[in-house]
């Protein structure tokens, strides 16, 4: 298997982009990584996307982006794992570098969420969790999470506040970074004073429905130094399953896919938990963070809460987690997120993350989950 | 949902059968052709009790479309004693009744109607014991 790195990037603005089509979204982020790294051709891509089926009634996306980019008629590959689709998509195109399969591989993601009414986003979003022995029963998605909150709460004590202190985290994170959706600060009184969605869950609990893209070139680590972008390398990558129904789990309070991914990319990138500097976390709810930094090994398990309220998670605290903004501040377009988060890893290996920049960052951890974790993703990269 | 998938799901939906490994005697509700326990692929088909304790709860304000008259309503996971676990909304119970632990016991209900002319889905809702 050959090292492979990353060594381009390309984001935009995220948000409700009404005058903007899927495709449109996808090869505008797309060109932006191509011409980060100066490639002159891509020979293979992979693209993250949950649902264009449900949300604007097209399949068949890999032949569609490949035919937009204007790249000639290279193999292209729509990866669905749910909400984990952008982190799948990323270790697919992983797998076909290190293989030698191709060497110049774009990975992308993209959702266009929001020309479907918030009815049927729900209903596109629910058919991630089992449709007939979760969903037929009138359970949401924040209503699953919210389950494992009360679990969670129940088990180690994790309070409200300390949920609440999560939002307010990533969202002043994300008032630094101009491409997240909602760049605003909060405070826990705001957090607490929001409309309940499932409780303890309330709105600003919530990551929103998004409109976005994301995309990264991949190619053999020996030949980065061919392309502009400045490259960083990916020595960790691992992926695991889960029940897909969360009452099927052993333990309703920990998100055991993350531990058992997170494991592997520890393994394959010969790192512990104390060498990561960042890492950015599927927060697609405040009480998911907490699970998610537990089930890492980057606090202590039932801590995670706790951590969060103490600013350990902030950018400057011990380990901080979603400089980006998360997914609660910056957006989650589902299938667009994993790649984003590659890309905030990316930045801040380079030392490009502004005033969101974490002093000496040198090892940065992403993690991607789909469902109530029924399938994880996490990887690990370098700067070079 | 079409009608033939409401059929299939009968058998869980009112009767509560449940498939028992021939080898390990894990409980699968639903059934599955396969046990994740021990491999076996040979089960017997049994009514499960209907009595659990809910093992954790919220409550459904903001509901999908086919569940926007019955909000808010009470979802819980429940261990049931044969051993499966569920999804299960939660109804009749009093203020302050519901925690952590409480035992209940699933009951044939209406879940929700598709609209007007479609489908009305029944099945199963839990109620304090």
């Amino acid at each position: 298997m050959r090292d492979v790195a990353i060594v381009g990037v390309g984001i935009k603005k995220w948000g409700e982009l009404w005058e903007q089509s899927l495709r449109n979204i996808f090869v505008d982020s797309a060109l932006a990584a191509i011409d980060d790294a100066g490639a002159n051709r891509i020979d293979s891509m992979y693209v993250g996307c949950m649902s264009g089926g449900l949300f604007v009634g097209q399949e068949h996306l890999g032949a569609l982006l490949a035919d937009h980019l204007g790249q000639g008629p290279i193999p292209g590959t729509r990866v669905e794992s749910a909400c984990a689709s952008g982190g799948v998509a990323l270790r697919s195109g992983l797998l076909e570098v290190a293989s030698g399969a191709s060497d110049i591989v774009l990975v992308g993601g993209v959702e266009k969420m929001t020309d479907v009414s918030g009815d049927e986003a729900t209903y596109a979003l629910a058919t991630a969790s089992d449709q007939e022995w979760e969903a037929f029963n009138g359970v949401t998605f924040p209503g699953l999470y919210a389950m494992m909150a009360v679990a969670h709460m129940h088990k180690y004590g994790t309070t409200r506040e300390q949920m609440a202190a999560v939002a307010v985290k990533n969202h002043f994170n994300g008032s630094l970074n101009p491409l997240a959706q909602y760049p605003h600060p909060t405070t826990v009184e705001a957090v607490l004073g929001s409309v309940l969605v499932a409780d303890p869950l309330h709105i600003l609990d919530c990551s929103p429905i998004t409109d976005g893209a994301a995309a990264l070139i991949l190619c053999p680590a020996d030949k980065a130094a061919e392309f502009s972008g400045t490259p960083v390398r990916i020595i960790g990558s691992g992926f695991s399953t889960d029940t897909i129904a969360l009452h099927s789990r052993a333990d309703l309070s920990s998100l055991d896919a993350v531990t058992r991914a997170a494991q592997k990319a520890y393994e394959m990138a010969g790192k512990s938990p104390a060498d990561i500097d960042l890492c950015e976390v599927h927060d697609c709810f405040t009480i998911a963070e907490i699970m998610a930094t537990e089930a890492l090994g980057l606090v202590e398990i039932g801590q995670g809460g706790k951590a969060a309220e103490a600013g350990e998670t902030a950018i400057g605290g011990r380990i901080p987690i979603n400089t980006s903004g998360g997914l609660k501040s910056k957006g989650h377009p589902v299938g667009a997120t994993g790649v984003a988060q590659a890309i905030e890893a990316v930045e801040q290996l380079r030392g490009g993350a502004g005033e969101r920049q974490v002093e000496d960052a040198r090892v940065a951890m992403v993690q991607n989950m789909g469902g109530t974790g029924a399938s994880a993703v996490v990887h690990i990269m370098e700067a070079m | 949902m079409s009608s033939a998938r409401a059929w299939r799901e009968y058998p869980q939906r009112y009767r509560y059968e449940a498939a028992v490994c021939d080898q390990c005697a894990k409980w699968f509700f639903p059934p599955r052709l396969v046990c994740d326990a021990c491999g076996c692929r040979e089960f017997t088909t049994k009514a499960m009790r209907r009595t659990g304790k809910v093992l954790t709860y919220t409550v459904i304000r903001v509901p999908p479309a086919p569940f926007k008259d019955q909000a808010p309503y009470v979802v819980a996971i429940v261990q049931m004693d044969d051993g499966p676990r569920l999804n299960v909304q939660v109804t009749d119970f009093v203020d302050g009744q519901l925690k952590i632990g409480l035992p209940v016991s699933l009951e044939f209900r209406k879940i929700y109607e598709e609209g007007e002319a479609g489908i009305i889905n029944y099945g199963y809702k839990a109620v304090p014991v």
